[in-house]
């Protein structure tokens, strides 16, 4: 295996503290996994510092719809620190947009598809948006909350 | 609609030659796609000049309709997630779950767990061993692989009734203890298994038209696999050195002893190899798991009936027999997964095949997908 | 039953042979019922199912039932799986490529009605009669190999009342229900039906 011992996340903290004091205190641990709150018009820079780093794989990109914002959340994994955190940001419903990470992690190419087909989240800069589960003449993204669709029948409530 | 050709385009290369390129369209409903796969593929005599798969004939939305139901209720529903190996969804489910509402499991639980894991690691490779070799022309490869796939699958209907779906690991710990003489019978399986193992690899790892067939095919580097986010034995096969259970240890996998096989040349047969190598290994951990268990209780103490963990976000992953495999939870504090996200392994496994497959014959497409080893079920989610 | 099912026992002895008297319906029903060639149509957890029925331990190819994923040289289409909006006009176009006469089981609760994906899915068609003439339907979630075994003799026994004459179908009760017609087949006919 790996030489490279398991970095925790307070030696995360340092290292991310001494090569990029900008990010640092954005960090913080929830539920035991590193997460890195961003704004996100600086989010491609802050990804392109984080690979630097050593983050070179990236696991998924999801989208989470918090009311009046969605949440995109970008899972990372570092093979060197084996350490994996999150790097977190919030864009507006009304115009849910960011600039894609394609270039720096090409892994994000059909996560961000799919983020785009059921959340509606424009990825600026990404080579090939188009919806990637749903037939193109779909209409609406089903994974919002308020998104209604007559086909589909609402589980009655047992618990 | 198995295969049709959608295009012929005349094409005029760099040095004026004239040629046609066809396009052909492969799926969703072919027997060398795995399930519901389309690829368009666009050919230059017979050589790929570019493959695009299409995804989504089998979403269903299970990340939605798990925003309706109890944390319980979803537990069936990611059986129907990755249906070669239900346990690995059912497991990196509840590992989310209980990371959310901080559940402690008894020991024997995770004993149990990682048992049925590896088994499920056995049925799945052997399941993608048989299948790719099908596509080489080799179905009695296949054969004799499900032959001992069978066995795996009376094992787990023996354990819990089921054939696929096992609905076994809950949050909490697992459905049931170990029936009776099921132990016997789990030690014969693994004693017997690496013969077979080492017939399989006789017969068709040394068959010299299956080698002509995999070898230097579908070669994938180590920097692609990386920044391509593969994981499993697609990553493994081209020498990442990746694996969740020794990298990012989980539940009680570092009290064993194992081996990671890794590949060195990233093509099709290097990862067939790989999977065919993890079958030994899962035999040796099923083999030091049943060693070192002890009686004691398989469900955690005092859960409420209706679990409400605080709001927060939870993620946990595990290793499949596809790769890491990820569960992403939102709690707002009701009895429902405000919202769910599985990280597929197969989903970032297949994104590789546009790459893979270029410059190869449409013969060896297959095989290439074949050795990605996709699972729709859990691509499409 | 047909008269070919007991061939011995219709056998009249003649010089140099035997004949057998049998109406033409009979025996191409019967031939046709033997040699059900399926069109695989899996797409999810019942393909495996599908996939473990012709293979070493349940072994279909016994019952003349063989897997050809070409639907131009098969008889049955064995839909197997969730059917998605997506996928459902596929399915639709793989039936109308296959030759008459044929047939349609659907195999496991989400062919069946949407089963588990019934409620709450955007994606999941309830049910692959919504577009498909189903002809046979086996529950589970997935049905074992056995259940599509039985749906494969129940479907030999519709096909026994069929006429090869356009129109002119047996006078026989079905003994499976039609699509649409689940409830009324489901409760005893006063007629008595054999089997």
């Amino acid at each position: 295996m790996s030489e490279n011992a398991r970095m925790t996340f307070d030696e995360l903290r340092e290292h991310l503290c001494s090569t990029y004091p900008d990010l640092c205190p954005l960090f913080s641990v929830e539920f035991g996994d590193g997460v890195l709150h961003i704004d996100c018009g600086k989010l491609h820079d802050a990804a392109r510092d984080l690979k630097s780093l050593g983050f070179d794989r990236l696991g998924m990109v999801l989208a989470v719809d918090r009311g009046d914002t969605f949440e995109i959340i970008y899972r990372l994994t570092s093979r060197s620190m084996r350490v994996g955190m999150f790097l977190k940001c919030n864009v507006s419903r009304e115009k849910p947009a960011v600039r894609s990470v394609c270039d720096i992690w090409p892994a994000a190419n059909w996560h961000e598809r799919e983020a785009y087909d059921l959340f509606g989240i424009e990825f600026e800069g990404h080579p090939d948006l188009r919806r990637i589960l749903l037939p193109p003449e779909w209409e609406g993204h089903p994974l919002r909350k308020d998104y209604v669709d007559d086909r589909m029948i609402r589980r009655p409530d047992y618990i | 609609m198995s295969t049709a050709v959608l295009s012929r385009q005349p094409v005029v290369d760099e040095e004026g030659r004239s040629l046609e390129e066809l396009v052909v369209n492969v799926g969703p409903s072919h027997p060398s796609t795995h399930g519901v796969c389309r690829v368009i593929v666009h050919l230059d005599g017979e050589v790929v000049t570019k493959a695009e798969p299409v995804i989504g004939y089998l979403h269903r939305g299970i990340e939605k309709m798990a925003e309706n139901r109890t944390y319980l209720q979803v537990v069936p529903l990611t059986d129907r997630l990755d249906y070669v190996g239900s346990m690995y969804s059912n497991w990196a489910y509840c590992r989310a779950v209980e990371r959310l509402a901080g559940i402690r499991l008894p020991e024997r639980a995770e004993y149990l767990r990682v048992i049925v894991c590896e088994l499920q690691r056995i049925a799945s490779h052997m399941m993608a061993l048989g299948s790719a070799a099908a596509d080489t022309g080799a179905v009695s490869m296949f054969i004799y692989t499900f032959d001992q796939r069978e066995r795996v699958i009376e094992l787990f209907e023996e354990l819990c009734g089921a054939r696929l779906t096992y609905n076994f690991v809950r949050p909490g710990g697992v459905s049931f203890d170990l029936p009776e003489r099921w132990e016997e019978t789990c030690r014969e399986f693994c004693s017997a298994l690496p013969k077979a193992v080492s017939d399989m690899d006789k017969l068709y790892f040394g068959n010299t038209i299956a080698r002509a067939r995999m070898k230097s095919v579908g070669v994938l580097s180590l920097d692609d696999a990386v920044a391509w986010g593969a994981s499993g034995p697609v990553a493994r096969g081209s020498g990442a050195n990746w694996d969740l259970r020794k990298n990012d240890p989980y539940s009680v996998y570092p009290r064993f002893d194992f081996e990671v096989p890794v590949g060195c040349n990233g093509d099709v047969y290097d990862r067939a190899r790989v999977r065919l190598y993890e079958c030994y290994e899962s035999c040796r951990i099923i083999t030091q798991a049943l060693d070192q268990m002890e009686p004691g209780p398989v469900k955690a103490e005092g859960l409420p009936r209706l679990l409400r963990p605080n709001p927060g976000d939870a993620y946990d992953h595990i290793e499949s027999a596809r790769g890491s495999l990820g569960v992403y939870l939102v709690s707002d504090g009701s009895p429902r997964p405000y919202r769910m996200k599985v990280r597929s392994p197969a989903f970032c496994n297949l994104a590789l095949l546009p790459l893979l497959a270029v410059g190869h014959t449409m013969s060896d497409l297959v095989v290439v997908l074949g050795s990605l080893d996709p699972v729709f079920g859990e691509v499409d989610r | 039953m047909a008269i070919v099912d007991r061939l011995g026992e219709s056998l009249d002895k003649a010089p140099g042979g035997g004949i057998i008297l049998t109406a033409l319906d009979a025996l191409i029903d019967w031939s046709r019922g033997h040699s059900l060639w399926a069109m695989p149509m899996g797409t999810a957890c019942c393909a495996m199912e599908l996939i473990a029925a012709s293979f070493n331990k349940f072994d279909f190819d016994r019952h003349g039932t063989f897997p050809r994923p070409d639907p131009r040289h098969t008889d049955v289409m064995v839909v197997a799986g969730t059917i998605s909006r997506k996928m459902a006009p596929a399915v639709k176009r793989l039936y109308e490529q296959m030759p008459d006469p044929k047939w349609v089981i659907a195999m496991g609760n989400c062919a069946v009605s949407g089963g588990i994906f019934y409620y709450d899915s955007y994606s999941a068609l309830r049910g692959v009669d919504e577009f498909l003439p189903v002809d046979v339907y086996i529950t589970g979630c997935p049905p074992r190999p056995e259940s599509l075994q039985d749906a494969v003799f129940q479907l030999r026994e519709k096909i026994k009342t069929e006429s090869i004459a356009p129109g002119r179908a047996r006078s026989r009760k079905l003994l499976l229900p039609q699509p649409g017609e689940m409830r009324k087949a489901a409760t005893p006919s006063e007629e008595g039906g054999d089997s």
